[in-house]
């Protein structure tokens, strides 16, 4: 219509202007959520899975006895041959501290008065093409019963935790667009029905549909742009609190002086006010057009 | 030209056996109303005249027959194009049809506005409308600060503001004074003198023998007289 100033439908009161923004601020909330949960654990899976996927760790049972090939100790013989493999770069032996370290929570602090046979164990990360699968086979030869373990299988366990979480974040994304769609289109018919009589009036006056429905598309963009960003603003908070629950597993920046969030993050909170604009817009567009084909 | 032929009206109901057992408001109506002509649409309440505006105004479909109005088959255009024809009909309606959140001026500017007049011309055909019907001083006044007369008075001139070709009154006079029901009357036919066709529905037939021309009188849903 010509004169925006004008509100003819009375919309200000008549489309509800509490309920609309709260329940969308609601869904922007959650949304706000979803979306750094989806961003958090790609990124730790990013970290776990860089940390993890190169790593080999070989153990090495009865280190002190004699190695099948050579004079050698068997624990001499791997670091050996583990030095002169392709592939194979920065072998470590863990020295007995940081074993019984390791093995403290299974067998307690003072693992080393128990008199186990403890392995060797020996760390090495795989720079190599491909997968160090051959490894295995060729140390058996130089000591048997020595056993490899790969980080790749672990890092591919948490890329599948990755994506699940990721496509559950995507799904609750998707109901909270629907629920969203759902209040925009509810609280529209509510207008509608309370506006019935002015709708009918200026569509008798020669008022298009797009005229009418431009009107309460307008003023659901607006709540649901400003539900949204309460919602947003609301959750930012919240996710600062996560970050930092979050930060000794992703390991912050040294000397920040707040655990930093993403920063897809700070692109996506920003984006879902307008999303929710988008939402009200459609939604109140599709809702009011397909009612005024009830009238002639 | 508004032609009405073999027109029939049954309002629609919630299910089809409801619609099938519904009477019939309007049945067999035909006539024709030239460019520029002045028809009184008489008949007791309850004979048809409301419903029949109601086709004559876009907001009703008849059941059967075909009705152009102003030289265009109304069944036959688009959403688009009927809400621009409803642009060229002024209606004044019975219980008036103010928006009572607007004020006097913006109920009256509602169809220029819409039309996307400018706000200078709108301003001043509002302005001298509303002074014509005697309210240049209630400009901001919200309907329910004025009187029934009042109220009449807005809806005329919202009617007429934008020099409709087919101006279409349900008892106009209704809530107005001798006086007011003359001005009114003065509007109307030197609109209708500047080409507007003009159908007015009325119960007073001393109105209808003060200002003669044909009338279309209907009785139980028909056309009993038409000229």
């Amino acid at each position: 219509m010509a004169n925006r100033r004008v509100d003819y439908l009375g919309l200000r009161s008549a489309l509800a202007d509490r309920l609309l923004p709260v329940l969308v601020a609601a869904m922007s909330f959650l949304a706000a959520l979803a979306v750094a949960g989806t961003l958090a654990s790609a990124a730790l899976a990013a970290h776990w899975q860089g940390d993890t996927q190169a790593s080999l760790t070989v153990q090495v049972p009865d280190p002190d006895g004699q190695a099948a090939t050579g004079s050698t100790t068997r624990l001499a013989a791997v670091l050996g041959a583990l030095q002169g493999m392709p592939g194979i770069a920065n072998p470590q032996l863990m020295s007995a501290d940081e074993v019984n370290r390791l093995l403290a929570p299974w067998l307690g602090s003072d693992v080393a008065q128990l008199a186990l046979p403890v392995p060797a164990v020996v760390t090495a990360d795989w720079a190599g093409p491909g997968s160090p699968d051959g490894l295995a086979a060729s140390l058996q030869k130089i000591s048997p019963g020595t056993l490899v373990a790969s980080g790749a299988s672990w890092a591919a366990r948490v890329a599948a935790l990755t994506t699940s979480l990721q496509a559950c974040a995507a799904a609750v994304l998707c109901i909270v667009a629907l629920v969203a769609g759902a209040v925009v289109s509810v609280a529209t018919r509510s207008g509608l029905a309370q506006r019935r009589e002015a709708i009918e009036i200026i569509h008798g006056l020669g008022a298009l549909d797009a005229d009418i429905a431009d009107r309460f598309a307008a003023r659901a963009t607006f709540l649901a742009a400003a539900g949204s960003g309460v919602g947003a603003l609301v959750a930012l908070p919240v996710l600062f609190w996560l970050a930092d629950l979050a930060a000794p597993f992703a390991g912050p920046a040294p000397g920040a002086a707040m655990p930093g969030l993403p920063p897809a993050l700070w692109i996506a909170l920003p984006a879902l006010p307008v999303i929710a604009a988008v939402i009200g817009w459609g939604t109140a567009q599709l809702t009011v057009r397909g009612w005024l084909r009830s009238l002639a | 030209m508004v032609r009405f032929d073999d027109v029939w009206l049954k309002y629609r109901q919630e299910t089809q056996a409801e619609d099938a057992a519904a009477p019939d408001v309007l049945r067999d109506i035909t006539f024709e109303i030239p460019d520029g002509g002045f028809r009184w649409l008489t008949g007791r309440s309850g004979a048809g005249k409301t419903s029949l505006l109601k086709l004559m105004t876009l907001t009703e479909h008849p059941t059967r027959g075909r009705i152009d109005i102003l030289g265009t088959h109304a069944a036959r255009i688009s959403r688009r194009d009927a809400a621009m024809l409803r642009r060229r009909i002024g209606v004044v309606y019975q219980d008036f049809r103010l928006l009572h959140h607007l004020s006097a001026y913006d109920n009256v500017a509602l169809p220029m506005r819409l039309a996307r007049r400018n706000e200078a011309q709108i301003h001043a055909d509002v302005a001298e409308i509303l002074r014509w019907v005697g309210l240049a001083g209630r400009l901001e006044a919200k309907p329910h600060e004025l009187s029934g007369g009042e109220q009449q008075r807005i809806a005329i001139a919202r009617a007429v503001v934008g020099r409709p070709k087919l101006l279409v009154a349900d008892e106009p006079t209704g809530n107005l004074d001798d006086e007011q029901a003359q001005r009114l009357m003065m509007l109307i036919t030197a609109l209708n003198r500047l080409g507007t066709t003009v159908v007015v529905a009325t119960h007073n037939l001393g109105l209808v023998s003060r200002y003669p021309a044909p009338r279309l009188d209907m009785e139980d849903g028909r056309l009993i007289r038409h000229g």
